[in-house]
C-alpha cells in the first residue's frame, strides 16, 4: 500500500480542498473486513472524497468536518482496537482526537437510535419479503445479510445509523473483525446473525428484488439522516435551475433512491440543468428515438444488419436479474423456474426483452465503429431498471412490465437509450475492433496494482496470472459480471459525479478491488486456484457498505497518483 | 506447491464455437456438473478445471471457454498459446453455426499448436426435433479434416464425459510418444522442448 509519508503529505493537502458531506468518509470507515483492509480504509476514511474539484468550503482542518457529521459508529465499538489499527498509518493525533470527537458525538446518538431501533426493526420486518437469498444453502443465514444490507443500504452512506440497530449489544465492529476473511457469507455476517433472532421469513424469492437497492417497498421509515439527505437532494432538484455541481457532490456519496432517476438523468446531462428546458428537451429526444425505430428497427432482418441483430437476439433472452447478479452457478429453484410461473422475473418478459433488444440494435447500427459487442447488453440494464422504478410501489419481483402504461413504457426505454448511449460515448474505444480501450485500461491496471500492491502484483507473476485474463471482463462490463446488480447501481451514483467516472474512475476502483482480495489472492498457490478466485470473487452478498468502502479507497488511490497522471501510460 | 503429487500432467484444453452453441455449459457440465438454462454470454474468457484419471495418470485438465463473437477474437487469440486440445463446438440446431466451423478451424490452426488434438462437437442432441444438421454429414466432415466427432447433449449430459475424455487421453497418448518436459507450473505441450527448456518457456506460458 502507499507509504505512510504520502499519507501524511496527502491527507494535509486535500483538507483544504475537500467539500461536502463528510458521512461518506465514516461510511468508508464503518464496518472493516478484516484488520488489513480496515487500516487501509481507516487511511481513505480521513480523507473525505469531494465530488468534483471545484467547490471547496471553508474548513480547512479535518476536525472542523468531523465536527459537522452527525453519525459515526456504534455503541460499544472496540475504539482501542480500531486506533491501534489506524496508528500504524496515520498520524495518530489526526486519529485520537478524530476518534474521540466520534465517539462523542456518537453517545449522544446512541439514545435517539435506541428509540429508533424498536421503530426500524418493525420497518424491516415489513421489508423482509423484499430481501432476496441467492441460493438455497443457507436461507436464514442469507436472510439475515439481506437484513442487514437492506437496513445499510437505504441511504448510502448512512452506515451507521441504519446498522446499529439490530445489533443490540453493538459490537458490530469487533464482530467483523473476527470473522474469517473471505467467505463473507459464512463470516463477515455470520457474527451479525448471532446478534439477531428473525422473525418469520417468506421462502426464497427471486433476485429481482435486490435490484432496487435494496428499497423496494412503498415508504419505508427513514432515519432522520437519510430524510435529510433526501431533502437536501429534493431542494436542490426543485430550483429552476439545478447547480449540477453540487449534484455532483452530494452523488458522490450515493443518491437516495426515490430522487435517483432524476438524479442520473441530470448528470448524465441527458436532462438540462434549467427545469423549464426540460419537458422540451424530453420530448425531442423521445421523439427522436421513436424515429430510429421507425427507420432502423424494421430493417434487423435485412441481410446487412442480420448479424447485429442475430447476435443481439441471442444474447438478451440469457439476461437475468440471475445472471447478473450471481456466478454462472444457478441454485435449482431458479433454473426450475419455468418462463410460464406467474412471477416471472422482469427480464423474462418478451417486453423487456424486446426493448433491449431495440435499444441495442439500434445503438449498434448507428455506432457501426464498434457495432454491438457482447456486454454492451449489460450496460442498458441499471439504466432501465432505475428508470423503471420510478414507477413501482410495489415489490420488483412481482411487476409486471405490461402494468405500466405503454407510453411510461416507451419512455423509459427512450431514456435508457439516451443515458446508455451518453455512457458508451466516453467509452467506445473498449469496443471497436480489437478493443484497445481495455486493451489500455488493463495495462493501465497492471501498472497501477504493481505500484499500489507489490506484493499481490508479483504473486499474479509468480503464477503465470496474465491482468488480461481476469480483468478483461472488468473493464469490458464496468465490473457488473462481478458485482450484484444493486452495486452497480450505487457504483454509477458515483460513477456519474466523477469526471469521466465510467473510463477513469473505474481503473481506480478495480485496483481498489482487486487489491481488497489481497488476502485471498496471496493464499492461491497456483495459477489454477488463482484464475478461479479471480473469476468468482465473492460479492454476492454485498451492499451499498462494501460499495462505499471500495470507493473511498479508488478515490484515495485517485488521488494518491493525482501528481503523476501519466503513471499508467508508461 | 504440492501440486506435484495431485496430478502428473495439466493439459490446456480450449472451447471455441459460435456465440449460443453451448460452450459454457458443456464446461459447467464437465467440470461442476452443472447445467444452466440461463446462462449468460461469456465475457473474455472463463476457466475452470477438472483432474481425471486415465490409465493410471493423473491428468489435470486446464479448460478454457472464450467468448464465441468475433469482436474478442482480437483478444481471444492469445489463449490458444499452449494449447493440447481443443473442442470445436457447434448447435445441431443451428446450421449456420456448422458453417462456421472451417472458419474456426482456419483460426485454430492459425493460433494453436499443430499437433493439437481437435474434437467437433454437435451440441443439444436434447432438441433431436428441431435438428438440422445431420449427423453423418458432421461426421464425414470431421473425417475429412481428421477430426474426433461426438454429439452431445449438456443439458442430459449425453457424451460430455466422454468428449472431453476422448480428447484428453488422445493428448495424453501424443504427449507419452514424444519426449516432454512440463514446466513447474505450466501445462505441458506438444513440441519436443529443447531440455532446458524446463523454466518459464513462452510457449507453456498460461495464456
Amino acid at each position: 500500500m502507499s507509504s505512510d509519508g504520502n499519507k501524511k503529505q496527502f491527507w494535509k493537502r486535500n483538507a483544504a480542498k475537500v467539500p461536502g458531506s463528510i458521512q461518506h468518509v465514516y461510511g468508508a470507515q464503518h464496518p472493516p473486513f478484516d484488520p488489513l483492509l480496515h487500516a487501509n480504509l481507516i487511511k481513505a476514511g480521513n480523507k473525505p472524497p469531494p465530488a468534483t474539484p471545484g467547490k471547496p468550503k471553508k474548513a480547512t482542518t479535518f476536525q472542523e468536518f468531523e465536527s459537522i457529521t452527525s453519525d459515526a459508529w456504534d455503541v460499544g465499538d472496540d475504539d482501542d482496537e480500531l486506533l491501534a489499527m489506524a496508528a500504524q498509518n496515520l498520524n495518530i493525533e489526526v486519529v485520537m482526537e478524530t476518534a474521540n470527537k466520534v465517539i462523542e458525538n456518537h453517545s449522544k446518538q446512541q439514545e435517539k437510535q435506541r428509540q429508533d431501533e424498536t421503530s426500524e426493526l418493525d420497518r424491516r420486518e415489513d421489508d423482509t419479503q423484499e430481501e432476496v437469498a441467492e441460493d438455497d444453502e443457507d436461507n436464514e443465514e442469507e436472510e439475515e445479510e439481506d437484513r442487514v444490507e437492506e437496513g445499510d443500504a437505504t441511504s448510502p452512506e448512512v452506515l451507521f445509523g441504519s446498522q446499529s440497530s439490530p445489533y443490540t449489544d453493538g459490537r458490530l465492529v469487533k464482530s467483523h473483525s473476527e470473522a474469517p476473511i473471505g467467505s463473507p457469507k459464512a463470516g463477515e455476517h455470520a457474527a451479525l446473525h448471532r446478534q439477531r433472532s428473525l422473525p418469520h421469513r417468506p421462502p426464497v424469492i427471486p433476485l429481482v428484488a435486490r435490484m432496487a437497492d435494496q428499497n423496494t417497498s412503498g415508504t419505508p421509515a427513514m432515519t432522520e439522516r437519510e430524510a435529510s439527505r433526501l431533502d437536501k437532494f429534493k431542494q436542490l432538484l426543485a430550483g429552476p435551475n439545478t447547480d449540477l455541481d453540487e449534484l455532483r457532490k452530494l452523488s458522490w456519496s450515493g443518491i437516495p433512491r426515490q430522487v435517483r432517476p432524476i438524479a442520473w438523468k441530470l448528470l448524465s446531462g441527458y436532462l438540462p440543468a434549467n427545469a423549464e428546458r426540460r419537458e422540451s428537451v424530453l420530448q425531442r429526444k423521445r421523439q427522436e428515438y421513436f424515429g430510429f425505430i421507425q427507420q432502423y428497427y424494421d430493417s434487423r432482418n435485412d441481410e446487412h444488419h442480420q448479424d447485429t441483430y442475430r447476435q443481439i437476439h441471442i444474447d438478451i433472452p440469457r439476461m437475468s436479474p440471475e445472471s447478473l447478479v450471481l456466478q454462472p452457478k444457478v441454485t435449482e429453484i431458479h433454473i426450475d423456474i419455468p418462463r410460464t410461473n406467474p412471477l416471472i422475473p422482469l427480464f423474462q418478459q418478451a417486453s423487456v426483452q424486446e426493448i433491449f433488444e431495440r435499444i441495442l440494435f439500434i445503438w449498434a447500427i448507428r455506432h457501426p465503429a464498434s457495432g454491438y459487442v457482447q456486454g454492451i447488453n449489460d450496460l442498458v440494464t441499471p439504466f432501465f431498471v432505475v428508470f423503471v422504478f420510478e414507477y413501482i410501489e410495489e415489490e420488483v419481483e412481482n411487476f409486471d412490465v405490461s402494468s405500466l402504461q405503454e407510453e411510461a413504457l416507451r419512455n423509459i426505454e427512450a431514456d435508457s437509450f439516451w443515458c446508455m448511449s451518453k455512457l458508451l460515448d466516453g467509452i467506445q474505444d473498449n469496443y471497436t475492433f480489437a478493443q484497445p480501450g481495455i486493451q489500455k485500461k488493463v495495462k493501465a491496471l497492471e501498472e497501477l496494482v504493481s505500484r499500489i500492491d507489490e506484493s499481490v502484483h508479483r504473486h499474479m507473476q509468480q503464477y503465470e496470472v496474465e491482468y488480461l485474463q481476469f480483468a478483461f471482463r472488468w473493464m469490458n462490463n464496468l465490473l457488473m459480471r462481478e458485482l450484484p446488480l444493486r452495486c452497480t447501481i450505487r457504483l454509477w451514483d458515483t460513477y456519474q459525479a466523477e469526471p469521466e467516472g465510467f473510463s477513469h474512475f473505474h481503473l481506480y476502483v478495480c485496483a481498489a478491488f482487486l487489491v481488497r482480495w489481497r488476502k485471498e489472492i496471496l493464499e492461491e498457490r497456483d495459477f489454477q486456484g488463482l484464475m478461479i478466485l479471480l473469476q468468482n470473487l465473492p460479492t454476492m452478498h454485498w451492499g451499498n457498505e462494501e460499495v462505499s468502502v471500495l470507493l473511498a479507497e479508488a478515490y484515495r488511490l485517485k488521488f494518491a497518483f493525482a501528481d503523476a497522471p501519466n503513471h499508467y501510460k508508461r | 506447491m504440492g501440486s506435484d503429487e495431485a496430478y502428473n500432467f495439466v493439459f490446456k484444453v480450449v472451447l471455441i464455437g459460435e456465440s449460443g452453441v453451448g460452450k459454457s455449459n458443456l464446461l459447467s457440465r464437465f467440470t461442476k456438473n452443472e447445467f444452466n438454462h440461463d446462462s449468460r454470454t461469456t465475457i473474455g474468457v472463463e476457466f475452470s478445471t477438472r483432474t481425471v484419471l486415465l490409465n493410471n495418470f493423473t491428468i489435470k485438465a486446464q479448460i478454457w471457454d472464450t467468448a464465441g463473437l468475433e469482436r474478442y477474437r482480437a483478444i481471444t487469440s492469445a489463449y490458444y498459446r499452449g494449447a493440447v486440445g481443443a473442442l470445436l463446438v457447434y448447435d445441431i440446431t443451428k446450421h449456420l453455426t456448422y458453417e462456421s466451423v472451417e472458419r474456426w478451424l482456419k483460426e485454430l490452426y492459425e493460433h494453436a499448436d499443430p499437433h493439437i488434438v481437435v474434437m467437433l462437437v454437435g451440441n443439444k442432441t436434447d432438441l433431436e426435433s428441431e435438428r438440422s444438421v445431420p449427423n453423418e454429414e458432421a461426421k464425414d466432415f470431421a473425417e475429412k479434416k481428421g477430426l474426433f466427432f461426438l454429439e452431445t447433449s449438456a443439458l442430459d449430459s449425453t457424451n460430455v464425459e466422454a468428449a472431453f475424455t476422448t480428447v484428453l487421453a488422445e493428448i495424453h497418448k501424443k504427449v507419452s510418444s514424444k519426449e516432454v518436459v512440463r514446466g513447474p507450473m505450466s501445462a505441458v505441450t506438444l513440441n519436443s522442448p529443447k531440455a532446458e527448456d524446463t523454466e518459464k518457456k513462452s510457449c507453456c506460458k498460461n495464456i
